[in-house]
């Protein structure tokens, strides 16, 4: 996985709230069986005019010029500003790898849906929590003037805004830790391997239809 | 010290391992796959050359995207085709049993995880799919989760987690004639909203969930992720065991009787803590309808469209101006005026033999309105479809015009070709109104089997009670 350290950059506010993962990639391109080239199809049904197919070039076909991620000077912004209930809906973790493979690294909104949180966490992006206030102002100040960026330290936990903390955030400790040195959760389970196996033994013991399969 | 919840000893049964931070390794004893959401995590384990941890406890199935029709052909989506060609490929090297798509026990993966008896009580349930939250109504702890996720767990058994917060809903009172589960559970999703139960393990409880048969009780716990929270759980009772008994994987002999003993205590305590405890009274409630885009826009069925600029938040008010433009819908008009095109009753919400009969009841002995291009009844799995077939609701659903179809996700979401055209306007028994899930430009008012069945006869949105 991606470490993920600092990060600076401009914003690409999408002011929606309860912007759910068929938005972010619709059912059509769940049919891939690969993990990237979901970048072009990211808020597919938003961002373009006519209705896409899995395995078409995006390249060619009509533009939604009323949303902002066709607007130029968005286009660079490696930070999703979001409203509340951001991701909601399917567990799809495709949503995650469109933005990844579209170039976002973190998010700012004032609440993400559980799964997509967690999936984030998965492929190196940081969803970060931040007060409403916060974000409403980060909003206003955006749109204004899409060169508005910030900056986040994951380390000591802070944002930055023309060059002052401008706001600290809450990580999960584990999920930092993983997060900043890009660690394999699977290889860290598996340390744990004769714990589980031990688990498996008293279990077996205590429910043995669970293991009537095996 | 204050007692246990059911979230608290089902979760307590299933830890390996506690770090000092209190994540924890906690163990999975039910694995449901199926095509969409395992193809890059088998991928990810033969890169890493890793092994599968325990195959015994993965049931794999062809759902999301296999067509409703023709299913002696060749499936005719190239794409489709591939994908499921690929869950095949990776159960058959990997060893894990899969139900092949013409296999009577195929269907979706969250009705036919009971229906086998793979989905008990007591057990740690995860799939790559959010409405795994179904099995919940089992007293199992029941999550989706991403593929990634259904990669840790195919190579370590576990996954690594911190607890929920907690919630209690008391569902208090009878449910009056017509109105249903589904009405209870989208009346549930209006009043705490669509993030009201984000990082919450839902506990449904009370008088009217008691008198909720199983299948009730899954479509429920199988829309809890649309309040947000990722696991809703019911406490064994009678009604629990009495539907666990004698399934295939269900525990047969001494087995079951010890099973029976451990599972009887999987309720929560009297005096158990909750982060949170709501009560509704469910005495005057009415038929529900969504009018958004989103499964807390909700309304009763003689209700009128809300109107946006009676709403306090500004942030709400903007969703439901994009989603009255999005619907199609002017504020103020009159729900039961809502005129349709098409009927889906179906998904892992409302597909169970139950469903189908609650539909049957308004159907039998009348038509569909001529002005509906398509109703569309697809059954959770083979056996259900077979059992309607023996009570003849194939018949009084074909004698009056629906599509009587093979098991699948279908136009839930539309992954197959059951899709809405733009702008088509679809009366749902499904999950999620969301823009474009059903098709793009699609417009999806969710409801229940018995509401669904109702406006297709009558053509637009309508008062079910007024058919029985």
């Amino acid at each position: 996985m991606q470490a993920f350290t600092t990060l600076s950059s401009s914003l690409l506010p999408i002011d929606r709230p309860n912007v759910d993962t068929d938005a972010i990639i619709p059912k059509q391109y769940l049919k891939s069986i690969r993990r990237s080239g979901f970048g072009p199809n990211l808020f597919d049904d938003w961002r373009y005019l006519d209705a896409g197919e899995p395995d078409q070039s995006c390249e060619g076909r009509r533009l939604n010029p009323e949303f902002i991620l066709n607007d130029e000077r968005y286009r660079n912004a490696e930070i999703i500003l979001g409203r509340e209930n951001f991701g909601c809906g399917s567990s799809r973790e495709h949503a995650v790898w469109a933005f990844q493979d579209y170039g976002v690294r973190a998010l700012l909104a004032p609440s993400f849906a559980d799964i997509f949180f967690s999936n984030c966490f998965k492929n190196g992006l940081l969803p970060i929590i931040l007060e409403p206030a916060l974000i409403d102002e980060l909003f206003i100040a955006s749109l204004a003037d899409a060169e508005t960026s910030v900056s986040i330290d994951l380390e000591s936990q802070t944002i930055i805004r023309d060059g002052k903390p401008m706001a600290d955030f809450e990580v999960d400790e584990f999920k930092k830790h993983c997060l900043l040195n890009g660690l394999d959760e699977i290889g860290i389970t598996l340390k744990y391997a004769e714990k589980i196996k031990a688990f498996e033994a008293a279990q077996k013991n205590s429910a043995p239809w669970l293991y009537s399969n095996d | 010290m204050s007692g246990l919840s059911l979230y608290d000893k089902l979760w307590n049964a299933h830890v390996v391992h506690r770090q000092k931070d209190a994540t924890c390794l906690i163990y999975i004893d039910r694995h449901l796959v199926h095509e969409v959401t395992s193809p890059q995590a088998f991928e990810g384990l033969r890169l890493a050359g890793r092994e599968p941890w325990r195959t015994a406890s993965v049931l794999a199935v062809p759902d999301h995207n296999v067509p409703t029709t023709k299913r002696d052909q060749e499936i005719e989506d190239p794409v489709s085709r591939k994908q499921l060609a690929a869950l095949d490929e990776n159960c058959s090297s990997f060893g894990v049993q899969k139900f092949e798509m013409n296999d009577i026990r195929q269907g979706i993966v969250h009705v036919i995880g009971p229906e086998q008896g793979a989905s008990l009580p007591g057990m740690t349930i995860v799939c790559g799919d959010s409405h795994t939250s179904t099995h919940g109504a089992l007293a199992a702890l029941a999550f989706g989760i991403g593929t990634s996720e259904v990669e840790h767990v195919l190579a370590t058994q576990c996954l690594l987690l911190k607890k929920t917060k907690s919630m209690r809903i008391d569902l208090e009172g009878e449910l009056q004639v017509g109105v249903s589960a589904k009405d209870l559970v989208l009346a549930v999703i209006a009043e705490i909203g669509t993030a009201g139960g984000t990082g919450y393990t839902i506990e449904f409880a009370g008088s009217a969930i008691r008198n909720l048969s199983i299948e009730g009780r899954m479509t429920i716990c199988n829309m809890a992720i649309e309040a947000g929270a990722r696991a809703g759980i019911i406490g064994v009772d009678e009604r629990t065991l009495d539907y666990v008994a004698g399934r295939p994987f269900s525990p047969k002999g001494d087995d079951w009787e010890q099973a029976k003993a451990d599972w009887s205590k999987l309720v929560s305590d009297a005096d158990a803590h909750f982060d949170k405890v709501i009560r509704i009274d469910i005495n005057a409630l009415k038929p529900q309808v969504s009018w958004g885009t989103s499964p807390e826009m909700v309304v009763a069925v003689d209700a009128l469209v809300p109107d946006p600029e009676q709403e306090s938040s500004d942030s709400k008010a903007e969703g439901m101006r994009n989603a009255l433009i999005y619907m199609g819908l002017k504020a103020g008009q009159a729900v039961k005026d809502i005129v349709i095109d098409k009927v889906f009753i179906g998904s892992c919400t409302n597909s169970r033999i139950e469903d189908l009969r609650a539909a049957a009841i308004v159907v039998q002995g009348r038509q569909l309105a001529g002005t509906i291009k398509l109703g569309l009844i697809v059954p959770g799995s083979g056996l259900i479809k077979q059992q309607a077939e023996k009570e003849g609701l194939d018949k009084i659903f074909l004698d009056a015009g629906f599509e009587w179809r093979e098991p699948g996700c279908s136009m839930c979401l539309g992954m197959n070709a059951d899709q809405l055209e733009a702008g088509e306007r679809c009366a749902s028994t499904s999950n999620r109104n969301f823009e474009g899930r059903q098709g793009q430009g699609g417009r999806t008012h969710l409801l229940s089997p018995a509401m669904a069945a109702a406006a297709g006869i009558a053509g637009h949105l309508t008062d079910v009670r007024d058919y029985l």
